[in-house]
């Protein structure tokens, strides 16, 4: 710990594995340390051992639910959108020789009390109980509106401007009912409240753009999912770092962000040892999150919270074609929320837990006092619940950006179903860590014949 | 044709017992006294071509210093069909080190899992602190193969890889027998979904190599 880095990183949460393997590609000399003698932080994947200790403090795992490293139980529930930008970080650096992947086998959208296959394909949609008659034509026609759009030709945009004319404006233009504008929003361009609607209508047919790509590049959904859970994922860009330098220390309490006397970072203290760098990035649990300021600086503050509930279940989830892995939309409408609930399943074919196990994980953003209560309206399409793990995790977010003081805070991991708002937690840190874009480069790969 | 086979071989001991030069000595044939810790692989792989042409081919995954703090993660040992655990036959702490990573491998690793405990650094025989006898009661008693090595000379190396591929399963399916993410024998269909592939990016699934 004598030696003086450029970047200390701390926390081996996803962002900061894939900041600290980038910085180390870069030629920066890394120190990566994490309170916790497991990678992963807020995103790891926990064996049943880890996950007791951690919910339930006093009790042991149910030797019924059989091996202690058959599981690898997410703390966040997330997937990967397969032509998102966390795909291609991953395909980038090169990663993937670390991992194996599935895909996730199906998309779903809840409406009127029952849930039904989110349409993908034209075929799909013309069976879809999602829609009547007219109204399936109606959606043919924005469809085809959306994927004949070319920003050159005018011929092709039907009047609407879409920096422009709000989502609203395209929804009417089109005569799309509540409950189709409901789906398209919500489980396809993945919005968590309506929000969207009355702001101009790009940004949503990209991200609608953004699913139906995802969708056609697989099939069966528009994302997949890491074997062994996606605490692989911090794994692989730990290793990718420790590949090109980047030392690493887990189980290393952080006592202390030592600062100058004009609040610059100079180093973190761990007992009585100082180790110096020029950097300092961490998650915001090392810079206060949580904990009252005595005298300290403030350096995070909360911007919400979500409930997590994680199911362990028996059986596939019902009305989903015992389908072994599924996403689950919930649009907020429907059950008279600002937000929408989502619940994510996975099971033994992603190696995440033993045979004949269901891991589904519901959550949402919190709008009451009474947490539990509000991912009710998922929990009740579990089905029967073995067990289950609830937590409220606040949603933390730096107070500044970091270069006046050379302290630069990571977010806490959203309610969205999806990676795409870390990596762009990411870029945003790169930027003003490196004080440039992040450009992917491919790797100097020598291939061996 | 011959059989192909590939297998996932994990490395494992402390810190400047030769690990990295064992492994440049396998699959290069070099040697280079002032090694950096660090290979900038992500793994090297070398075939092993046994009596009956059988190929087995290792896909061998070092470190990267992450042994160091203790900070290996769980997906070092995932799939691993065989570990080799090197200490310095001149420093009897090392073999100490070695026995820690065994208990470390019988909890973490396939129970399957074949160790060969390997003494390197046979050049310097002349320090030596860690008798054969010692190093091989304790091999046999934990059920382990057991040789030593020069990764300096050379001497013994490429021996206890071909003793290791000899001591493999080479019965099973060669892609169900491939170690983690990489598929296995050429054309082997893969059961997850190919994300290079798909992007159209340079290299297929078992172009396994960046060395």
């Amino acid at each position: 710990m004598d030696e003086e880095y450029d970047v200390v990183v701390l926390g081996t949460g996803l962002t900061e594995c894939i900041l600290s393997g980038l910085l180390s590609v870069e030629g920066k000399k890394v120190l990566h340390m994490d309170r916790n003698d497991y990678y992963g932080g807020e995103s790891a994947s926990l064996n049943l051992t880890q996950l007791y200790r951690k919910f339930r403090p006093d009790k042991a795992p149910p030797t019924e639910l059989g091996r202690d490293r058959d599981y690898a139980v997410d703390l966040v529930p997330k997937f990967i959108i397969a032509s998102g930008e966390l795909t291609k970080i991953l395909v980038h650096t090169d990663v993937t020789r670390y991992l194996e992947f599935k895909q996730i086998a199906g998309s779903f959208v809840y409406r009127d009390g029952k849930i039904s296959k989110v349409p993908s394909t034209e075929m799909e949609a013309v069976k879809s109980p999602l829609m009547g008659l007219f109204e399936k034509r109606r959606a043919k026609k924005f469809f085809e509106f959306l994927q004949g759009w070319k920003d050159e030709d005018p011929a092709t945009h039907q009047g609407l401007d879409l920096d422009r004319d709000s989502m609203k404006t395209v929804y009417e233009k089109f005569g799309l009912e509540p409950g189709t504008q409901d789906f398209i929003g919500h489980a396809m361009a993945l919005y968590l409240d309506d929000d969207y609607i009355s702001k101009p209508a790009r940004p949503t047919y990209q991200r609608i753009v953004l699913y139906t790509s995802s969708m056609a590049r697989y099939g069966k959904s528009p994302y997949i999912y890491p074997l062994y859970g996606l605490g692989e994922l911090p794994q692989s860009f730990a290793r990718l770092s420790a590949i090109y330098g980047g030392t690493y220390m887990l189980d290393k309490h952080i006592d202390e962000i030592v600062t100058d006397s004009d609040g610059k970072f100079v180093g973190v203290r761990s007992g009585n040892e100082t180790v110096k760098a020029k950097q300092v990035i961490g998650d915001p649990s090392y810079f206060g999150a949580g904990k009252e300021i005595e005298g300290g600086k403030l350096r995070v503050v909360e911007d919400g919270k979500v409930v997590r509930a994680i199911c362990i279940l028996k059986h596939p989830i019902p009305g989903t074609d015992d389908s072994d892995s599924v996403q689950i939309v919930i649009p907020q409408n429907q059950v008279n929320r600002r937000n929408d609930i989502y619940i994510a399943m996975v099971s033994s074919t992603h190696k995440v837990c033993a045979t004949d196990v269901y891991v589904a994980i519901v959550s949402t953003i919190v709008e009451t006092d009474r947490p539990e209560q509000e991912i009710a309206p998922g929990l009740q399409l579990l089905g029967p619940i073995y067990d289950k793990f609830v937590s409220v995790s606040p949603l933390y977010t730096p107070v500044s950006s970091g270069q006046a003081d050379n302290i630069f805070i990571t977010r806490s991991y959203d309610a969205t179903s999806h990676f795409e708002t870390v990596v762009e937690d990411v870029q945003d840190v790169w930027k003003r860590v490196v004080g440039k874009d992040l450009e992917l480069k491919k790797r100097e790969v020598e291939a061996e014949p | 044709m011959s059989k192909q086979f590939q297998f996932k071989l994990v490395l494992l001991g402390e810190s400047a017992v030769g690990k990295s030069s064992l492994v440049l000595r396998f699959v290069k044939d070099q040697f280079d006294d002032y090694r950096e810790s660090t290979i900038g692989a992500a793994f090297l792989t070398q075939t092993v071509t046994l009596e009956d042409q059988t190929m087995v081919k290792f896909e061998i995954w070092d470190t990267a210093g992450q042994e160091r703090y203790k900070s290996l993660a769980p997906m070092y040992y995932r799939n691993a069909n065989c570990a080799v655990v090197v200490y310095d036959i001149t420093q009897s702490a090392s073999l100490e080190k070695a026995r820690t990573w065994i208990r470390e491998l019988q909890r973490q690793a396939d129970p399957s899992i074949i160790i060969a405990l390997c003494g390197n650094k046979t050049d310097l025989s002349a320090r030596r602190q860690v008798t054969q006898e010692e190093a091989k009661k304790y091999a046999e008693e934990e059920g382990l193969m057991w040789g030593e090595t020069s990764a300096k000379s050379g001497e013994g190396v490429s021996d206890i890889f071909t003793a290791i591929a000899k001591k493999l399963p080479l019965t099973a399916a060669p892609s169900s027998r491939a170690g983690g993410a990489r598929g296995g024998a050429p054309g082997a269909a893969r059961a997850g979904v190919d994300l290079n592939k798909q992007s159209g990016a340079q290299g297929g699934p078992n172009e396994a190599c960046n060395c």
